[in-house]
């Protein structure tokens, strides 16, 4: 088979996109972020609380989407749980520079660690934007306090 | 019978290999390949016949003129209009659509109702959203059935006294449903309403025949049709055509200018505002005598029974979802595949050579309605073949493993 699509589609990535963690709404949080890929339809919220030593102390995700931007997801909470806003929008950083830059340095790929696992979708220019969607959601909802409007995610669009 | 592996030879792009793979190109419905034929005709133009057309008595001016003339009748007679100066060049469906959305809107009385349908592309939604915000309308939209076809019966129901316009696609981009437009046009005339019909998915695939339809308005691109993109035309009844204002303003589209007034040139120049892609209508022609040689008839027969095939196979393949199922279809395959999204599907089969649309195609409306983010759209074009189909399948149970999970905790490598 096709080892660049087996190194897509690791099965730690199958695994956090069929059974994904923290993937549920947080009722009450300190600050909600909404991420939307026009080109394929993925569409995150990512919700977290941020406590006064700014600490991220819980933080979760809804939404539908592609087997990577959910993974990618998914991957980043279990990671960002507990880290300070600093450290967050640092490992924000770092990833989209390893997917976006052609060379990462290594203080970068160390505090990947597992992280690393989405190098492979470098070698995928259209789905970058898939894997770094939810890093761009975390961004915004740690730079902005506004929780955005209508963020109701199964869009039950049916007229009637 | 058309013999599509000959067809094939005539589009240069065609053989080729994408990821050391031959490619299949399923994506005709977003914008279809070019013959040969039309290449050559826009590059031996551009060669030796090239100048602006409309404002020269140079010899080469001249002959730009006649030639974009021709293609105005060729065109004419593609579609069965009554006479050439019905047949207005645009970029596009999407600039013919707007064209009478902001030309013939800007008369009605205000309150008055624009019809869609649950189907259309954002292209014949958005610019009625606008003009009715604009000109004080209100919109309404016929639903569409589970299976893919219009709700006829609704239609009946919102089609008012108050009715002005009946906005509808000839055939879906994303369900491959033929409407039934004999039907609409005639509910829709009984009234009063006008119709305009989107034919950006119904040229490349039937033969079109605008004066038995008796449509207002026809739109379509040359870039689905085997042609060049950047152009496409308006098609809309004499009598109509002769009351709207302009929608576009400039150099081409004036009887005469002083530097306070002007007045209009007579349709079908008056909406021909600005120099126009007139390499692009050039191959525009190439591309219809193309189709006309091979026979729409031809074409139409040939797609059926590929489609056919295609469902047959297709509803085989385990976890996998049809969307839109209607009776009368253009060569457009919808589906979804459970727990697997549109977008991996998409990346996998591209890694197989194969090229195939997935996203919302334009037609978000339709996603809400079927509650689901996107589907992986296959579409055929007169060189797509029945082994190709067979190929698709192959690559379709890849992509199912390469997306499944070991079933130990613990894979193998
Ligand atoms: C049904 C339908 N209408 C309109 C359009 C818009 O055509 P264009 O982009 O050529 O203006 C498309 C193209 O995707 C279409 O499929």
């Amino acid at each position: 088979m096709n080892n660049r699509l087996e190194n897509l589609y690791q099965e730690t990535i199958l695994e956090h996109n069929k059974y994904p963690k923290n993937f549920k709404k947080l009722e009450k949080c300190s600050s909600c972020a909404h991420g939307v890929n026009q080109l394929c339809g993925d569409d995150y919220y990512v919700y977290l609380n941020l406590d006064k030593n700014n600490i991220i102390t819980d933080i979760t995700f809804q939404g539908v989407g592609c087997a990577i931007s959910k993974s990618s997801a998914s991957l980043m909470t279990t990671l960002i749980k507990g880290k300070t806003r600093e450290e967050a929008l640092n490992l924000k950083e770092c990833f989209i520079n390893m997917l976006t830059q052609n060379n990462c340095s290594q203080q970068c790929k160390t505090c990947l660690g597992s992280l690393k696992l989405f190098e492979s979708v470098k070698k995928f220019p259209v789905r970058v934007k898939c894997a770094t969607l939810i890093w761009r959601a975390l961004e915004k909802a740690l730079t902005t306090t506004s929780i955005p409007k209508g963020e109701g995610i199964n869009q039950k669009g049916d007229q009637k | 019978m058309l013999n599509p592996k000959e067809i094939k030879k005539k589009f240069p792009i065609l053989n080729q290999k994408i990821h050391e793979k031959p490619l299949i190109y399923l994506d005709s419905a977003a914008s279809s390949q070019k013959p040969q034929q039309v290449i050559r005709k826009m590059s031996s133009f551009l060669r030796t016949d090239y100048a602006n057309v409309h404002r020269g008595v140079h010899y080469l001016s001249q002959q730009a003129t006649d030639k974009c003339e021709q293609v105005r009748e060729k065109i004419q007679k593609f579609i069965n209009a009554q006479s050439s100066s019905e047949i207005i060049f645009t970029k596009g469906t999407t600039e013919s659509i707007n064209t009478v959305a902001f030309s013939y809107c800007q008369s009605l009385k205000p309150g008055s109702e624009i019809i869609i349908t649950e189907m259309e592309h954002h292209s014949n939604i958005v610019p009625w959203q606008i003009a009715c915000q604009k000109y004080n309308l209100t919109l309404k939209h016929i639903p569409v059935l589970t299976n893919g076809e219009l709700d006829l019966k609704a239609y009946t129901k919102i089609l008012t006294k108050n009715t002005a316009l009946v906005a509808i696609t000839h055939a879906s981009n994303v369900l491959g449903t033929i409407n039934p437009l004999k039907q609409i046009i005639t509910q829709a005339h009984l009234i009063g309403a006008k119709v305009l019909v989107d034919g950006a998915q119904a040229v490349p695939h039937f033969k079109v025949n605008v004066q038995e339809l008796d449509c207002d308005f026809y739109c379509f691109s040359s870039h689905k049709l085997y042609g060049p993109s950047g152009i496409g035309i308006l098609y809309a009844k004499k009598n109509i055509l002769d009351t709207l204002p302009p929608f576009q303003f400039g150099g081409g589209m004036i009887e005469t200018v002083t530097l306070d007034k002007t007045t209009f040139a007579e349709p079908p120049l008056r909406f021909e505002a600005g120099t126009p892609p007139i390499e692009a209508i050039i191959g525009f022609g190439a591309a219809i005598q193309f189709i006309e040689k091979i026979g729409l008839d031809n074409i139409h027969r040939y797609e059926t029974a590929l489609i056919q095939y295609a469902h047959q196979k297709i509803k085989k393949v385990s976890d996998l979802q049809i969307i839109g199922t209607a009776e009368h279809k253009v060569s457009v395959l919808s589906f979804v595949l459970k727990n697997i999204h549109a977008h991996d599907i998409g990346t996998i089969l591209d890694q197989e050579g194969i090229a195939v649309r997935v996203g919302h195609h334009c037609a978000q409306p339709l996603m809400q309605k079927y509650q689901i983010p996107a589907t992986v759209r296959i579409s055929f074009g007169l060189y797509n073949t029945f082994e190709e189909v067979d190929i698709l399948i192959q690559a379709l149970n890849k992509v199912k493993k390469i997306m499944s999970l070991p079933k130990s905790p613990k894979g193998d490598d």
